[in-house]
């Protein structure tokens, strides 16, 4: 399993109902299904990634989350999972208040571009970076809204919610010591647990 | 004799079950005795749990796979998607494909002749419901033994009887599968079924049902009722790519003949229709489709009319199909959501409208397929092979 979805396997309660946006291949809830019980539905376009869903028995529902999650509840989750999607999104600021209505926490992973990696292809070598979190070129990529560790912290912190977990990953293997220290720079993937306004 | 296709099921022989008991019915009245025809593909396991019902359309028959003969030009209407290797796996499944009451393909329908009156039931044939189907189908599995279905399968008026089986029977069905379906038909759907009704029931020769007496049929009525059906069927692209404005001579003639390649195919279509299928049954589905709505009896709403279903969910729309669009099954879907089903829903890119649910798609395949392959993994089922391995 990928570092994050390790992370998040963790994280998600026991029995929990959740909502696994951008699921893939469905190995977070198959895995979450069968050490946890947990139940609920993955939401994916990817046309391998659903008859995988499929073939896995995980409940996967062709959906685009750039149109929103208008046919989930208030209320109706334990938990919405998103991982690897926010920078693809339209608008990554309204689908966190869409999570943060279908359920009370959500857990997100994304590409940190501040990665130092990331910043010796931009900063010293003057290229958009291209890197495993970030394979794709900047004319073909679907990652239209790349950010850091840092700026998620300030739209969290402008929208007055709660932060509260938060982690860095090298794709490879769970943070190192110095990705902990300085998740900004040595975090290649960050990793937030999110809940709503406090009060 | 030709060969028969590798993948095909191959020979066929349809079966008839005889009903005594009789079946009330959601319009009040009983049928007393029926018969169903049926055929079956693959072999019924020794603890009868790999069957799968397979529902049929407006149109449709038992005759779903194989050939009836070895002249036979064209195999049943969803032989793609019902055969070794395929879909439907028949090394794995035991398939049951039947005709519904009031059809024209053997199962008693207005065709038939009642019993009290010595003629045919014709006109005089009891409104079925798709409620009335799923019953008169429990019976069958009955009679064959089958106390739960691996699967349930249909596509649009098959769908809902599908849909129908996981809430009248939640304890005898495993898997669902609903294709191009609907859980109610729009407005729309219901006045292009009125055409279809009026065109035949305005023939002359229609004479209020009783045409079999007169020794006759309202061959022109279904033939427009068919006609307008199958531009339903198809979508704006699939005709455009087909027949564009391609015309039968070079040259206009300024008459009312046939001009254009889509005139003649949908004449065509409408010609081998009415000659072949019964204008009472036809009456009959068309308004079966139009009463199914499983959420008035729950003041609309659908998911809680969903509440007794208990089965994982594959449910499947074609992106050009205007007759049940995706949203359609959207709502279906999101009805499931909300009654907390296990559901997985697919949306498959495809030009040929609604009748896309019949046709061979790789990525509609591979989807079925999965689907079908977990179904047969939860419940323990090993391939033909692997049984007399």
């Amino acid at each position: 399993m990928r570092t994050d979805l390790k992370l998040i396997h963790r994280w998600v309660p026991q029995g929990a109902h959740i909502l696994d946006l951008a699921c893939g291949d469905g190995t977070l809830l198959a895995a979450l299904a069968r050490d946890k019980g947990v139940t609920g539905y993955g939401l994916e376009i990817d046309p391998d990634g659903i008859t995988a869903c499929i073939a896995k028995g995980v409940s996967v529902v062709e959906q685009n989350l750039d149109a929103g999650l208008a046919n989930f509840e208030d209320d109706s989750y334990d938990l919405v999972v998103m991982t690897q999607a926010l920078q693809a999104l339209r608008r990554p600021d309204r689908m966190l208040d869409e999570m943060l209505r279908v359920a009370d926490e959500c857990i997100i992973t994304f590409p940190n571009f501040a990665y130092w990696r990331h910043r010796v292809h931009l900063g010293i070598r003057g290229y958009m970076p291209v890197s495993k979190s970030l394979p794709h070129a900047w004319y073909d990529t679907p990652n239209i809204h790349l950010s850091t560790f840092n700026d998620f912290e300030h739209l969290c912190r402008d929208k007055g919610l709660t932060i509260t977990d938060r982690a860095v990953g090298i794709r490879d293997h769970e943070g190192h010591w110095t990705s902990r220290l300085w998740p900004n720079l040595f975090g290649e993937i960050a990793i937030f647990r999110v809940g709503r306004q406090s009060g | 004799m030709p060969d028969l296709p590798r993948d095909s099921v191959g020979l066929v022989t349809p079966q008839t079950a005889h009903f005594d008991d009789p079946l009330a019915l959601a319009c009040g009245r009983t049928l007393p005795a029926y018969d169903l025809v049926f055929e079956t593909y693959g072999t019924l396991n020794a603890e009868r749990s790999n069957a799968v019902l397979i529902c049929h359309a407006l149109s449709g028959h038992h005759h779903a796979a194989g050939y009836h003969s070895a002249e036979e030009r064209k195999p049943g209407w969803w032989d793609a998607h019902i055969g070794p290797g395929k879909s439907i796996d028949t090394e794995r499944f035991f398939v049951v494909s039947l005709n519904n009451l009031g059809g024209c393909h053997g199962s008693t329908g207005p065709v038939s002749v009642n019993p009290e009156t010595g003629r045919q039931w014709g006109p005089d044939f009891p409104m079925m419901t798709v409620g009335d189907w799923v019953h008169s189908q429990a019976r069958l599995a009955d009679r064959l033994g089958i106390e739960r279905f691996a699967a349930v399968i249909g596509g649009s008026l098959g769908g809902m009887q599908v849909l129908q089986w996981t809430l009248t029977y939640p304890e005898r069905i495993a898997n669902a599968v609903v294709i191009a379906a609907t859980p109610k038909l729009s407005a729309q759907n219901i006045a292009f079924n009125e055409v279809a009704r009026q065109a035949i029931r305005s023939d002359p020769e229609f004479f209020e049902g009783w045409y079999a007496q007169h020794g006759t049929a309202p061959r022109r009525g279904l033939k427009l009722a068919r006609m307008v059906g199958h531009i339903t069927y198809l979508s704006e692209d699939a005709m455009g790519s087909k027949f564009g404005r391609d015309l039968r001579s070079d040259d206009l003639n300024f008459g009312y003949d046939v001009e254009f390649q889509v005139e003649s195919y949908l004449r065509y279509q409408g010609d081998t229709f009415s000659s072949s299928f019964d204008a009472n049954t036809y009456l009959l589905m068309t308004k079966a489709l139009d009463y199914f709505d499983p959420a008035a009896a729950h003041g609309g709403d659908l998911a809680r009319a969903l509440a007794p279903a208990a089965c994982p969910f594959l449910v499947v729309s074609f992106t050009s199909d205007w007759r049940f669009p995706p949203s359609r099954s959207r709502e279906l879907t999101n009805a499931l959501i909300r009654a907390g089903k296990p559901i997985s829903y697919v949306d498959i890119d495809s030009p040929h409208g609604h009748d896309a649910f019949l046709l061979p798609e790789p990525r509609y395949q591979a989807v079925f397929s999965a689907f079908m392959t977990r179904a047969a993994r939860d419940l323990g089922l090993a391939t033909g092979t692997e049984e007399t391995a």
